[in-house]
């Protein structure tokens, strides 16, 4: 822990609550003194408690594993609770993540879009349902298996590949890096049988696999540095054969 | 007023209320999930290390059975579980991994073969079993006999969480986001529903259910620094207190984990040691194995935090400008396994100390952790003393974990109570299918919750609810911590007392009826503070050492006058403290009658009832020479099961015929 000397941070937050009748957005500024291992989550909390009540935004973890707190920050999408200050200019500019339906300030509601993201991908293991004793032995997985799944079951659905990506805001529909990557998790799994023609039906199009125009900014911005381009590539390789089908 | 109908209501969308959702839906109940933040980032999510379960596929989890898991869990508790419980539990969490595992979640296997691995600091190997190739496998957490511990890297809670919610969206469960209980509905008998607060709009709802299920986790924010997520604030044990019917059990039985990050708090996973991190101090020396000779960084943890409190006490912490920590050294593990296996802990290193844990110590100290109090239920989930109202999970004192709980046996809990609370809540939805209620006592407590927010915002308080949230975690951290004594905790009650009748006269600066977090914060401080005084002044009251509730002025385990459950409740709106009442274990009915937990020199004052019921056990085994390990078992304590989950549990060397 370095003793950081104790700038006077400048806090610029795009401030907005559609819920408040005649609300505009406007940047408001505010001052904060930097301490050691000083977060954003830290920096937005003192704010909160010290000079702005009303000011809104969305920890839970705070410790980058729940993805609550995906939000724009010098332009990029990222999550602020692991965000030290030190990393950044004395002039810090928070917005919302775009994209979501926005709640008020830097909160947006990611988890209705979620919801709806996994309803229409159908985001869960598709089995014959077969009923299945649970007091027998568990079936077998190849060890490595189970960590290609987990490799990609690790995303946390907080919408920073969402807020990055370029063809979403042309195609409001577009499924996102991180509806594609669950399509590649499920693909991997033995568990689950759908086929490629039931993923295909589900992101054969242009607001699915085939929307994509690689402009790489999902995975750039991904705090889970999951690998999305490659399984992008990946799933429109397998799916490509039947579209021409 | 909005009023919204349902069967089942379940509040809280983390591992055991989603668990509790599903178990009913599938029975063909409707229900209705509330939760503060999306399901998927409940705390839950933030289990890393895993979910105890005895399959025994491993090499080091060789003999290990649900005997075993049980004796473990009941020694963890220091007695003070209820063995029904515990019995319930340990048969059912087989099954309950298994069918996570149907369902998807990716538990890592065993693979066939020698691995290395590392064991009291020395690299050894170990050779796995060819037919468990491909089984899923465990790892070492402390206070375990066997490696018991199945993970999905370190990532089991968030693995678990993200298909226990995908299945619920599959099934079509309604969940209300961002929506928070803030008081529950009952004539004195019977809960019939809650009042929640939306979030965003500032409207109160009133949902009407004929089973309502408390699952809104810990309350660890009362304190300072804690582990737990800044959610965890105990409003649903909160609300359920507010009764003043239904009881909350144990509040005084807090657990601190051994190594949190200094200062964030942030945990790193018991995994780290069990896996072969070891703890060092100032002078880079291994301590642990002068304290606790046998089982070391692996005791028990309120044995390992206790330790570690004692270690830093002699001088022998490092000191930092936030206070004395010590280290947790992972190296030894290699970068291989610190990046794959570790990950999380990894990352938490690196973006929140700025370190590389593959190749850096890491500053850990001992921080509150998990909540073994919580809203007191019988075996099947239910209050005691308030009809229809359910609790599971972090929330609930169900009570398998007594006065400390085994690492990797909460997420376990969480879905193992869902499983068996849906059904026993399915069977009463069943039998009780007209209960009603009239709209007067909807309205009344409709009224009631409004009142208090028009008074926190238009009222002509004087003190911030920031300050008084502040002030509440400080005490509780300086004087309601890891050791404990009478005078401390006298000042705690005394003071939280005071902090409690200030908190009457909050004024919220910012007067918007919508979403308010500074509103939020005003009502929820006046509830923890609640929850704060039952934990100080039942900690008080307790004088004997048991668990996690050390006091310094009582060391000793105390059989014979403490064996019993705090049950804390809240009279009136005009009581200033909680009322503790006892509920004695009853030791002539334990499978395992109190014994030694083995860790440091036995402190103990015997029951009467303990020798006694040892000779009776004695006797009954030497009367059924012939029998097996189920036959015997089920002479010493029958436990309860619904019948769907009876079942004996397959092992490769217990084959099902
Ligand atoms: C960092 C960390 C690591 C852990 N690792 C492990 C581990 O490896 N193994 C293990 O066994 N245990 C572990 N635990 C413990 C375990 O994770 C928790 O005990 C368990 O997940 C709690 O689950 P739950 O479903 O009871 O509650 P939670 O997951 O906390 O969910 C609570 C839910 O209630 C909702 N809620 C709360 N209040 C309200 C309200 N008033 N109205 C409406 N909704 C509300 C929330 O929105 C949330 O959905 C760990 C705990 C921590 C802190």
């Amino acid at each position: 822990m370095s003793e950081e000397k104790g700038r006077l941070l400048k806090i610029k937050i795009l401030r907005y609550d559609p819920k408040v009748k005649g609300s505009i957005p406007e940047v408001k500024t505010y001052r904060v003194k930097e301490a050691p291992g000083m977060t954003l989550f830290i920096v937005l909390n003192e704010i909160r408690e010290k000079q702005e009540p009303s000011l809104q935004y969305d920890f839970v973890c705070r410790a980058g594993i729940c993805g609550s707190c995906g939000m724009i920050i010098n332009g990029r999408p990222s999550l602020a609770c692991r965000t030290s200050t030190k990393s950044l200019p004395v002039e810090i500019r928070l917005t919302p993540l775009p994209v979501f339906e926005l709640i008020g300030d830097l909160s947006v509601n990611t988890g209705k879009w979620m919801r709806r993201m996994s309803e229409r991908l159908e985001t869960w293991v598709h089995d014959k349902e077969k009923e299945i004793d649970f007091s027998k032995i568990e079936e077998k997985m190849d060890p490595d298996k189970a960590e290609e799944i987990y490799e990609l079951d690790r995303c946390v659905e907080c919408g920073c590949c969402v807020a990055g990506c370029g063809t979403i805001r042309m195609k409001e529909d577009f499924v996102g890096a991180v509806g594609l990557n669950k399509i590649a998790r499920f693909e991997v799994d033995p568990r689950d049988n759908r086929t490629h023609d039931d993923f295909y039906e589900l992101i054969g199009d242009e607001n699915g696999v085939f929307g994509c125009m690689s402009l790489m900014g999902c995975e750039d911005v991904c705090p889970k540095d999951l690998p999305l381009q490659h399984k992008i590539a990946y799933i429109r390789r397998k799916l490509v054969a039947l579209k021409n089908k | 007023m909005k009023v919204i109908y349902t069967d089942a209501l379940v509040i809280g969308a983390g591992l055991a209320g989603l668990r509790v959702a599903t178990g009913i839906k599938d029975r063909g109940h409707d229900v209705i999930v509330l939760s503060l933040i999306p399901p998927k980032r409940s705390h839950s999510a933030a289990a890393q290390g895993g979910m105890q379960a005895s399959l025994a596929n491993s090499a080091k989890g060789q003999g290990d059975n649900e005997d075993v898991h049980f004796a473990d869990t009941v020694k963890g508790s220091d007695w003070g579980c209820d063995q029904d419980v515990a019995r319930m539990f340990v048969n059912t969490a087989p099954k309950a991994i298994r069918e996570l595992a149907n369902w998807g979640v990716p538990w890592n296997r065993v693979r066939k073969g020698k691995r290395e691995a590392v064991i009291n600091a020395e690299k050894v190997t170990i050779t796995e079993n060819e037919k468990a190739h491909g089984l899923i496998t465990s790892r070492d957490f402390g206070g375990t006999k066997k490696w018991r511990t199945c993970y999905v890297s370190d990532g089991t809670g968030h693995s678990m969480l993200y298909v226990m919610s995908d299945r619920s969206i599959k099934q079509e469960i309604e969940i209300h986001e961002r929506i928070e209980a803030t008081a529950l509905i009952h004539d004195g008998e019977r809960c019939s529903g809650c009042i929640a607060r939306n979030l965003i709009t500032g409207e109160l709802i009133a949902y009407i259910a004929k089973a309502t299920t408390i699952a809104t986790g810990g309350y660890g924010r009362i304190y300072k620094v804690s582990t737990n997520a800044i959610i965890s604030e105990g409003i649903g044990t909160a609300i359920a207190l507010e009764t003043g019917i239904a009881a909350l059990g144990n509040m005084e039985a807090v657990q601190f984990h051994p190594t949190a990050i200094v200062p964030a708090g942030i945990l790193t996973t018991e995994g780290c040691r069990g896996d072969g991190g070891v703890l060092l101090d100032v002078d880079g020396y291994r301590f642990m194995p002068d304290y606790e000779p046998d089982k070391k960084e692996l005791a028990s943890r309120d044995v390992v935090s206790r330790r570690m409190t004692e270690h830093i006490r002699k001088g022998k912490g490092v000191k930092s400008r936030y206070g004395d920590h010590l280290w947790l050294d992972i190296t030894i593990l290699g970068r291989k396994h610190v990046e794959k296996n570790l990950r999380e802990v990894f990352e938490i290193c690196k973006y929140f100390l700025g370190i590389d844990a593959a190749k850096d110590w890491i500053p850990v100290r001992p921080t509150q952790h998990y909540s073994m109090g919580g809203i007191k239920t019988c075996y099947t989930g239910e209050s005691p003393t308030l009809k229809g109202l359910w609790s599971a999970g972090e929330a609930a004192c169900w009570d398998m974990h007594g006065f400390n709980r085994l690492g990797g046996n909460s997420v376990a809990e969480t879905v193992v109570a869902g499983m068996l609370v849906a059904e026993y809540i399915s069977e009463d939805l069943e039998k009780n299918n007209n209960v009603s209620i009239s709209t007067a006592l909807i309205e009344k407590f409709y009224n009631a919750e409004k009142e208090k927010i028009d008074q926190l915002l238009n009222g002509n308080g004087t003190e911030s609810a920031f300050e008084l949230r502040d002030a509440m975690e400080t005490i509780m951290m300086d004087k309601v911590g890891i050791f404990r004594n009478g005078d401390d905790l006298i000042d705690a009650v005394n003071e939280l007392e005071e902090l409690y009748k200030r908190s009457k006269n909050i004024k919220v600066s910012y007067n918007s009826s919508a979403s308010n977090p500074e509103l939020v914060t005003a009502y929820r401080v006046q509830k923890m503070l609640k929850l704060a005084l039952c934990v100080a002044l039942g900690a008080e009251q307790r004088i004997e050492s048991r668990g996690a509730h050390a006091r310094e002025d009582y060391p000793e385990r105390n059989d014979r006058d403490w064996l019993k459950r705090t049950l804390a409740t809240w009279d009136s709106d005009d009581a200033t403290l909680p009322k503790l009442d006892y509920e004695p274990l009853d030791i002539m009915k334990m499978e395992m009658p109190p014994g030694s937990r083995g860790y440091g020199k036995d402190n103990i004052w015997h029951h009467p009832d303990t020798a006694k019921r040892e000779k009776e056990i004695e006797e009954i085994k030497s009367n059924m020479p012939n029998a097996d390990r189920f036959e015997i078992q089920k002479a010493l304590l029958d436990y309860p099961l619904p019948n769907k989950y009876k079942g004996k549990n397959e092992r490769l060397i217990e084959p099902l015929s």
